[in-house]
């Protein structure tokens, strides 16, 4: 996340890193998942380990290739992402513990 | 189309093995894969449903006949992503596939179904079974939709990469049956010896291994689409839109909803007749006695009462198939998550909360789509809640006498706002008290809500009517045994024992069900109720409808059908005052008057803890509810 902000004299757009929560995207937003872990940062009724051992199962796995499709009304919440080809639904609170690096920016 | 890794097989073996005991094969694979349209076209009617030893989980088998005349028993297993179990559907595959599911034989082969243009996923879960080291078979389903795509898919490669045979099927057009069925042969006739089993529950690290292999056998036999898929994504544009979205959920419900009730109706009505005619012509032709009655008034009108509610139940069941196999059903999860989740219930929780609004009880049967168990029996305990068809009856009833045909802003009329506010009073206490059981009694424990949003596919009519007749089965069969007797036990209870000889008051007075009545009357008084709606309270245990039937049993209102209804009406508005007819109408929002679907609460929980804890709170909300309705109207002069 640090990269982000570290305004030099030598900044350059191109170099930087759009990393965040999948938690914090948008509709549109692209990237590539570069941490599981499962601590989604609100209160779970699983451990973290079940919850990041259940985003694995479902196809979220570092290097996989995210797309978010869709957001729901209120408060923009679920979203449906496209994680490489399945596109699976998810509450923002457990997108929480998906860290993505977002292309462009 | 189907490929053979080098399995030495022995013509003798299997000719030997064909007189021997049915071979058991089990189906495994992730949801949406067609595992069920494979099941179905493989074992088409020959299939039993029943749940497994000690669980509430669906076991489905089914007999089929190989082309080489082999008998063999086929388990469908319920979907999963992986071995390691999270729900108790998914503890049924697990322990199915290593062996050791209690009462149950070890299936001698696997055939693990894949959605061909989906295969990441289930890639994983294949290793997951190589590990096993049980024999399984690689189903690659839909493959006409991937060449469709142009998907290409190495089989060779595949099949050497997983260490198992693989077979394309189109399982909704039969194809590829035969090929699935020889593989299937040749792993049983060979006797392959299983290899240890070195599963076990995989950690995160392990998982992210797993998923690593997958992606390097994805990427070496499978060339992305040349023409993927790309209508889903254009559906979904509509369909998953935050405004357009919810609102075509919402039309679509209603379009259910009037379908469930004016598409019902006249079939009902039928049932309704010919159960009544039946009825009527046995007690006409047997000589009067004990028995006519017990199979007039106690048999016949049970198996009616039955019957009569399954048009609606198979219409709204029809809906919720064509849902789930076109792939909208989680769609709507994702649309009324929030809402849903708002109440402390799970997205899931739509679908059986949909079909209580017919009958409470196919509505708790459907709850076990929900994993979690804190969130299932929060849905479970709400589910009454939603206005179920045989409250209307009731509804009906006292709207018709009490509430005057008035037309309020100029539409919309009296009668029918009083309607629409007992089906909001429903669903808003529902919300309410899920609600409340989750801050209260479940706190903080928020189920992950993840789910896949499957390509959107035709439903396949053949596929569908298999399912509607599936479900209509599991229905007639379970509620018939829960509910038949308790129609006798009614019976029992308000016939015996005879009125005195000379008695002037209706028998029913002086029956179990009359003193049950007339003692709890007291109890009753404050919130408003004669000893009469007491009385007529006990029989309309059997079926909510029921007390209509009661209450003319008691104001002795001879007669059946429509005439007698309007005569017990205007008796009714004369004995009754409006404060009362008010209270009882609330009465009926809320009490558990319904012993069958405790009855199925108690089957779907195993044990009494449940139904107890349904009973009581849905009785305490009632007699509240009533008690302040009551006291409220009597202030504003309705007394």
């Amino acid at each position: 996340m640090s990269e982000a902000f570290a305004l030099s004299p030598q900044f350059n757009p191109a170099d930087t890193l759009d990393v965040r929560p999948l938690a914090k995207a948008g509709r549109g937003d692209r990237g590539v998942i570069v941490k599981v872990t499962g601590a989604s940062g609100a209160a779970e009724s699983v451990a973290a380990e079940e919850l990041e051992r259940r985003l694995l199962e479902m196809g979220f796995v570092e290097g996989a290739a995210i797309e978010v499709l869709h957001e729901g009304l209120f408060g923009r919440d679920p979203i449906a992402v496209r994680v490489d080809d399945t596109r699976v639904a998810l509450r923002r609170r457990e997108a929480g513990a998906v860290t993505v690096k977002f292309d462009g920016l | 189309m189907a490929l053979d890794t080098s399995l030495s097989q022995d013509p003798g073996a299997a000719v030997s093995d064909a007189a021997a005991e049915p071979a058991l094969v089990a189906l495994v694979g992730n949801p949406n894969s067609g595992k069920t349209a494979l099941f179905n076209a493989l074992t088409g009617s020959r299939q039993k449903v029943a749940n497994y030893a000690g669980v509430t989980v669906e076991r489905k088998e089914g007999v089929l006949t190989t082309p080489s005349g082999r008998q063999m028993r086929v388990l469908d297993l319920p979907g999963t992503y992986s071995l390691r179990a999270r729900s108790p559907d998914e503890v049924v595959t697990r322990d199915a596939v290593i062996g050791k599911l209690e009462g149950e034989l070890a299936p001698q082969v696997l055939i693990c179904v894949a959605d061909a243009t989906n295969l990441r996923l289930v890639l994983r879960l294949a290793l997951e079974l190589k590990q096993v080291g049980r024999p399984f078979v690689l189903a690659l389903n839909m493959y006409d939709i991937a060449q469709r795509q142009g998907l290409r898919i190495d089989l060779e490669r595949l099949s050497r990469e997983l260490g198992a045979p693989i077979v394309t099927t189109v399982a909704t057009r039969k194809r590829g049956l035969p090929e699935l069925l020889e593989k299937v042969e040749g792993l049983v006739a060979a006797r392959k010896v299983e290899t240890e089993n070195v599963w076990h529950e995989p950690a995160a690290g392990e998982i992210r291994a797993a998923h690593a292999e997958a992606q390097r056998i994805f990427k070496a036999c499978v060339k992305p689409p040349e023409r993927p898929d790309t209508v889903t994504g254009k559906i979904d544009d509509v369909l998953l839109h935050p405004v357009a979205g919810v609102l075509i959920l919402m039309t679509l419900l209603f379009v259910m909803f009037q379908a469930v009730f004016t598409w019902a109706t006249p079939v009902m009505d039928g049932i309704d007749g010919a159960f009544a005619a039946i009825a009527g012509w046995t007690s006409a032709h047997l000589p009067a006695g004990l028995v006519t009655s017990f199979i007039s008034d106690g048999l016949i009108a049970g198996v009616g009462s039955v019957l009569v509610f399954l048009p609606q139940i198979l219409i709204l069941f029809f809906f919720i198939l064509l849902l789930e196999d076109s792939g909208y059903m989680a769609r709507a999860a994702f649309l009324m998550d929030k809402i849903m989740g708002g109440a402390g219930l799970h997205g899931r929780a739509f679908i059986p909360l949909l079909s209580s609004f017919a009958c409470a009880i196919p509505g708790i049967m459907s709850t076990r789509v929900i994993d979690n168990k804190e969130d299932r029996l929060t849905t479970i305990l709400v589910a009454p809640l939603m206005t179920c068809s045989a409250r209307i009856p009731v509804y009906t009833l006292i709207i018709g006498a009490f509430i005057p045909k008035q037309t309020v802003w100029g539409v919309l009329s009296l009668q029918g706002l009083v309607m629409f506010g007992l089906y909001a009073g429903g669903i808003v206490s529902a919300l309410l008290v899920s609600f409340v059981i989750r801050r209260v009694f479940w706190r903080g424990a928020v189920e992950p809500f993840m789910m896949e949003l499957p390509t959107y596919r035709w439903p396949e009519p053949r596929n569908v009517l298999m399912n509607l007749w599936t479900r209509a089965r599991i229905f007639m069969s379970r509620a018939g045994r829960i509910i038949l007797p308790l129609m006798v036990l009614v019976w029992v209870l308000s016939t015996f024992p005879y009125p005195p000889e000379g008695a002037t008051g209706p028998a029913i007075d002086y029956s179990f069900a009359g003193r049950i009545g007339n003692f709890i009357a007291p109890v009753m008084a404050p919130i408003g109720f004669n000893w009469q709606m007491t009385v007529a309270l006990i029989p309309g245990f059997a079926a909510r409808e029921v007390a209509v039937a009661a209450l003319g049993t008691v104001y002795a209102v001879g007669g059946d059908g429509d005439a007698a209804a309007t005569t017990l009406g205007s008796l009714l508005s004369h004995q009754w005052s409006l404060a009362s007819a008010l209270s009882f109408l609330a009465w009926y929002v809320f009490a558990p008057q319904c012993a069958a679907t405790l009855g199925v609460v108690k089957r779907e929980t195993n044990g009494w803890t449940w139904p107890t804890v349904m009973f009581v709170y849905m009785t305490s909300l009632a007699y509240l509810a009533s008690f302040v309705t009551y006291h409220v109207a009597v202030a504003m002069g309705a007394g």
